[in-house]
């Protein structure tokens, strides 16, 4: 069964790969499709069984259940003996759930937005074979099998960003992503070479059962003696912070969005960048060594859910509004990492899967209906064009704001997992954690303000397109001002991929999404509204319900757990506060006063461009890293290899042989009495040479 | 002294050659006699001679002295003689096909190619001055008719005679040499002027003697600087006796070479090296470079020839066993490379005739993928790209040279070896990337087989013969020192 689970994929993205062309666009797209339907309700199968685990497992409480199934010996070297094992436990089965459901349910919404895409097969290929590596990852019995998802993921990544190849802000984003990975990867293949230096196992569980062994072992870096254990776990987390676009390596998600929607949606949104989160959870017994290790995992992750909201609160485009959310959403599991509470970070993983594929897939719907325009200000008054569409956008919104009623298990998934990892961070009773706690706070209040600005400008109101403009009121005087930055998604939506011309405005042509699109929304809206309910007390309830579910997968820290249930009230309300405060903003900013936006732009100009401008990352890793690389490359062509190489060397020697070879060439005169002279010039010079060297002179 | 000749069985050593001189002149009296369909009847008699005597030499092992000790048969002679039987019927096999629009269908070709053979392995087993004399003379006669066999030719006719004159030269200094050696030493016999040069002062006479000794036989292996011949020879003489010159005399000299050197001068081991060594790089690098100047296919061969000379020199610079046994096994796939590549060229005939230069096999790849690709296989292996058999062969010798600690002429070696991969590659770059511009007749059936065959060997060389090759010459080797 987890054979069929893994691999299903893997034989739909071969056949819709290799024989695409052969079978036909529809028939791969039913394969891929229906292969990874039977993957996901096998996925559940396996679930249920985590959740409802067996009296005989129930048993062995404390002790790990894990099911290891081989499926080949992959490297036999010395004491080094790999074997490619699928692992299952608890945390694997989480992960499985949300990989299989969230694909299958894009893969199925997919069918319709891409149907007029000439290369349809291609693109489910590479959907079906980045669910593939996914599923290699989260399954990993050993940091290599994991490294090897990890890559798996990251090339699919990059090939579906860069779908659309004609584009050159597609490939720029392709490359981009896969470039700003390899940062992150390097740490991550360093901090597995780290792990199997000094732990001397490479399979996780041979790995954790040496770790007391070596928790305090140092080593000697140049002359510094550093805690080995702690280089380690910030080596692994900078690949984790590649991953999952963390602060200072987060500048590829945004351009990620490039790519398709869907793709939006499954890897930028719900899986691929959560395998850090992942990743850190699995080694969550490393983690527990390096107190250091487990604050910086607390701060960038709170850096990064402060810094991406407010991004967020100016963005324009649909997309890079919600990849800015994903952005802070993944900083908030890391702060539960980072905090001990790795049960509410994987919980937070699980519910954002649901509500922002949700949104995401939302978005795509509104992005069709609108013909491909992705800017806000040139939408508005959605919400009657598409009703389904803007309902299930509000679903998304809500959970992802987190609306319930703290103390009582009524609420939206965001609200459970992200309530649960705010009053965790609280309950550190760090500074760390005091101060991660108040940026969360600060970053729950922008993200509802951003979250419901999305709503107004998309839905409400009236319409802005070209031909709505005139007459419509613009929100935003200064958001035109500032279109001189550059913003290179604005300038390319509209040459997509065949659409027709269609007469009158987007608005005017605007049309609700077919069922194949709609039904995807409505399974994510269901786990966007009940995920948190009915899966809270597994993740983040009793502390002894907690151990009992993860079994071991990774560590639960009850005091913690308990701590963050006993927090005062206030810390309870806060978030929710927060998400109150925003909303009314929001409210009042875009529905009641619509000038409002504009004038607070005009009267902070600086503070605007800087949000606008994303603090200005690009342009500074422009300056620091791209351009002194690039003049580097520019100098190696130049000189080192075009003049010194190829002039100099090469060419220069080619025509030193050429020389040689003329002149040589001219000896064979043909004449016999040259030929005999030099014979005898040949044998005066060897005798003279053998008696001189021989030292008989 | 005991004369040899009382008994017929003590003739038992000379055996392969008694057969081969008596059923040389049986045939060539079978010529004369019988006047039809000669030249037909007569060259296949002369490959199953020669194939009956290379048997004789391989499964008929006499080890031992005849002829006063002017003759021996141990294991290197039988090497080397197995690969000249070989090399001699293999030349003969590729010469039917177009021996008629070469001149060559004559039977007298057929039995020069025997007597040529015979005095080649007399160069092999000679022991004694006189010998070498004997059977190099009897060799370089019969090569110099057979080049210039084709009378009609002005071409073949210059060939012949430039030949001729210069192997009479070399002849002389090799006879001068040999006197000087007499005169300072006393003996003829190579294992008795040893046993004198080891025991007395190493004088100026001798090492000019055994100068002028080695360069008549560098000529033979057409060595830089007694090479020049080469070139117009193998360009002017027709294809199929190019074939045969640059296959089986090679090897019969340098096996002569290594005789006199590491049985009459070992005592002076580092006064040949020192020859050998010139002999070795001025071979290898001239070639290297000359060849890059070429387009006529033939003159290309023979400057690839005389370049790896050079190589197998390489070998034995090192003046050890291993050296020799290196040479031995460089000997052996230079032969096979030389046979498979006169078999591609020879199966590459238009009404002209064959292919002459580097331009016509323009295109081949896509006319004739077969022929081109064996072709492609052949350079490569003459490169000395792994894992061909040419790359072993390499690798023989300039192991046998660093564990002799001659670095720089490894290193000299190695640079020559990339220069003259130009040339090499340029044949299959014209072969694969350029338009065809002749069409070419099939090939005959016993040049497929040949290519075929040689090809085989060339690519599995490593997996089939390497192994019993590398005993084979080890054996050999072992019986010089």
């Amino acid at each position: 069964m987890i054979q069929a689970i893994v691999f299903f994929p893997l034989i739909g993205a071969l056949i819709a790969g290799l024989l695409g062309r052969t079978i036909g666009h529809r028939t791969s797209e039913f394969i891929t499709t229906g292969l990874l339907i039977v993957s996901a309700v096998l996925s559940w199968i396996v679930f249920v069984g985590f959740w409802f685990p067996a009296e005989a497992a129930a048993e062995a409480e404390g002790h790990a259940t894990v099911m290891r199934v081989e499926v080949m010996r992959w490297i036999t070297s010395g004491e080094l003996d790999l074997r490619w094992i699928l692992r299952v436990d608890t945390l694997t089965a989480i992960m499985l759930v949300v990989v299989t459901t969230v694909s299958s349910l894009v893969h199925v919404y997919s069918i319709g937005y891409m149907h007029e895409d000439p290369h349809r097969s291609r693109f489910f290929a590479y959907l079906s074979l980045f669910t593939f590596a996914m599923l290699m990852l989260v399954t990993a019995d050993n940091f290599l099998q994991m490294f090897f998802g990890w890559e798996g993921v990251g090339l699919a990544s990059y090939l579906l960003i860069g779908f659309w190849y004609t584009r050159p802000s597609a490939n720029a984003a392709a490359m981009k992503a896969f470039v700003v990975n390899r940062v992150g990867d390097f740490g991550f293949a360093l901090g597995i070479f780290g792990a199997f230096l000094i732990l001397g196992h490479l399979d996780f569980d041979g790995a954790f059962h040496a770790l007391p062994d070596y928790a305090d072992t140092t080593f000697r870096f140049l002359s510094w003696d550093l805690h080995a254990m702690t280089v380690i776990c910030l080596l692994l987390f900078m690949g984790a912070m590649g991953k999952s676009a963390q602060f200072l390596l987060h500048t590829w998600l945004p351009d990620a969005m490039e790519g398709p929607t869907p793709v939006s949606a499954l890897i930028h949104a719900a899986t691929m960048v959560t395998a850090g989160v992942f990743m850190v959870a699995r080694l969550s017994p490393m983690f527990e060594l390096s107190s250091v290790a487990m604050t910086v995992v607390l701060v960038i992750g709170a850096i990064t859910a402060f810094f991406a909201a407010t991004v967020g609160l100016v963005q324009n485009d649909i997309k890079r509004v919600i990849a800015y959310s994903t952005c802070s959403q993944l900083g908030y599991m890391f702060v539960a990492l980072g905090a001990g509470a790795y049960s509410a970070g994987v919980f937070h993983l699980f519910t954002h899967a649901f509500f922002k594929a949700l949104l995401f897939l939302g978005a795509g719907s509104v992005i069709h209906a609108m013909h491909h325009e992705q800017d806000m200000r040139n939408m508005g008054g959605l919400r009657k064009k598409i009703p389904i569409t803007y309902w299930m956008m509000i679903i998304g919104t809500l959970a992802l704001t987190g609306v319930g009623i703290p103390g009582l298990p009524l609420g939206f998934a965001g609200f459970f997992s992200k309530d649960s990892i705010i009053e965790a961070a609280y309950a550190l009773n760090t500074q760390a954690g005091l101060l991660a706690f108040w940026m969360l706070v600060v970053a729950a209040l922008f993200t509802s303000f951003y979250s419901w600005r999305l709503i107004h400008l998309t839905f409400h109101g009236s319409p802005r397109d070209a031909q709505h403009a005139a007459t419509g009121p613009h929100p935003d005087p200064a958001h035109a001002a500032a279109e001189t930055h550059h913003e290179p998604i604005d300038d390319d939506n509209a040459d997509d991929h065949g659409h027709a011309h269609h007469h009158g405005s987007a608005y005017d042509n605007a049309h609700e999404s077919p069922n194949v699109m709609l039904v995807p929304l409505y399974v994510l809206a269901v786990g966007a509204v009940l995920a948190g309910v009915v899966f809270y007390e597994s993740f983040f309830g009793h502390a002894e319900h907690v151990v009992h579910f993860f079994a071991g997968s990774l560590v639960v820290d009850g005091e913690l757990i308990d701590a963050a249930h006993h927090v005062p009230l206030w810390v309870k309300w806060s978030a929710t506060f927060a998400m109150i405060i925003g909303f009314v903003t929001a409210w009042y900013m875009y529905i009641y006063r619509p000038q409002v936006p504009g004038r607070i732009a005009a009267s902070n100009p600086g503070l605007y461009k800087f949000l606008l401008n994303k603090w200005y990352f690009d342009e500074l890793y422009d300056r620091i890293f791209v351009r002194p690389t690039l003049a580097a490359g520019r100098a190696l062509w130049r000189w080192f290899d075009d003049w010194l190489i190829d002039q100099s060397l090469v060419e220069g020697l080619g025509a030193r042989v050429k020389d040689v070879t003329n002149r040589v060439v001219r000896l064979q005169s043909g004449y016999l009495y040259h030929y005999a002279f030099a014979m005898l010039i040949g044998i005066a010079a060897l005798l003279t040479w053998a008696i001189a060297a021989g030292g008989l002179l | 002294m005991e004369s040899d000749l009382t008994s017929f069985a003590a003739l038992a050593p000379a055996l392969p050659e008694v057969v081969l001189a008596i059923g040389a002149l049986v045939l060539l009296l079978a010529g004369v006699l019988f006047s039809k369909d000669r030249y037909e009847g007569v060259a296949i008699a002369a490959v199953v001679l020669l194939v009956a005597v290379l048997g004789l030499v391989v499964f008929q092992p006499n080890v031992g002295q005849v002829f006063n000790g002017g003759f021996i048969e141990d294991a290197f002679s039988r090497y080397m003689k197995a690969l000249v039987l070989g090399a001699s019927a293999l030349a003969l096999v590729l010469s039917f096909n177009s021996a008629r629009e070469n001149g060559l269908n004559k039977f007298e070709f057929s039995i020069l190619i025997l007597l040529a053979t015979l005095g080649m392995m007399m160069m092999v087993s000679a022991n004694d001055l006189m010998s070498v004399y004997v059977g190099l003379e009897l060799q370089s006669l019969s090569l110099y008719v057979i080049a210039a066999m084709r009378r009609d030719s002005a071409k073949a006719t210059e060939a012949g005679l430039k030949y001729f004159v210069l192997g009479a030269l070399s002849s002389g200094m090799l006879l001068y040499g040999a006197s000087l050696i007499y005169g300072f030493t006393g003996h003829t016999q190579l294992d008795l002027i040893v046993g004198t040069i080891a025991e007395g002062e190493r004088s100026v006479g001798l090492i000019f003697g055994m100068v002028f000794l080695l360069a008549g036989v560098a000529f033979k292996i057409s060595a830089v600087p007694f090479h020049m011949w080469t070139p117009d020879v193998y360009e002017g003489a027709p294809t199929p006796v190019t074939a045969f010159f640059a296959a089986a005399p090679k090897v019969a000299a340098m096996a002569l070479l290594i005789r006199l050197v590491t049985v009459s001068f070992g005592p002076i081991t580092g006064d040949w090296q020192q020859i050998v060594i010139f002999l070795s790089i001025a071979s290898m690098v001239l070639a290297a470079f000359a060849a890059i100047g070429q387009n006529n296919l033939k003159r290309l061969i023979a400057y690839s020839s005389i370049g790896h000379v050079g190589f197998a020199l390489v070998g034995l610079s090192s003046g050890t066993e291993t050296g020799v046994e290196g040479v031995a096994i460089y000997m052996a796939i230079y032969l096979t490379m030389t046979v498979g590549l006169f078999a591609c060229i020879l199966s590459l005939r238009t009404e002209t005739g064959h292919v002459e230069t580097i331009t016509e096999l323009a295109g081949l790849a896509r006319t004739r993928p077969f022929a081109a690709g064996i072709m492609a296989v052949l350079m490569f292996s003459l490169v000395g790209l792994p894992p061909l058999a040419g790359f072993f062969a390499k690798w023989h010798v300039f192991l046998a040279a660093i564990e002799a600690q001659l670095f720089v002429l490894a290193v000299i070696g190695m640079l020559a070896s990339a220069v003259s991969a130009f040339y090499y590659l340029r044949v299959v770059k014209t072969m694969y990337f350029d338009e065809p511009v002749i069409q070419f007749a099939p090939a005959p059936r016993e040049l497929a087989i040949v290519m075929g065959a040689s090809g085989f060997l060339i690519v599995t060389y490593f997996a089939t013969v390497g192994h019993s090759l590398t005993n084979l010459a080890q054996a050999a080797a072992g019986s010089l020192f």
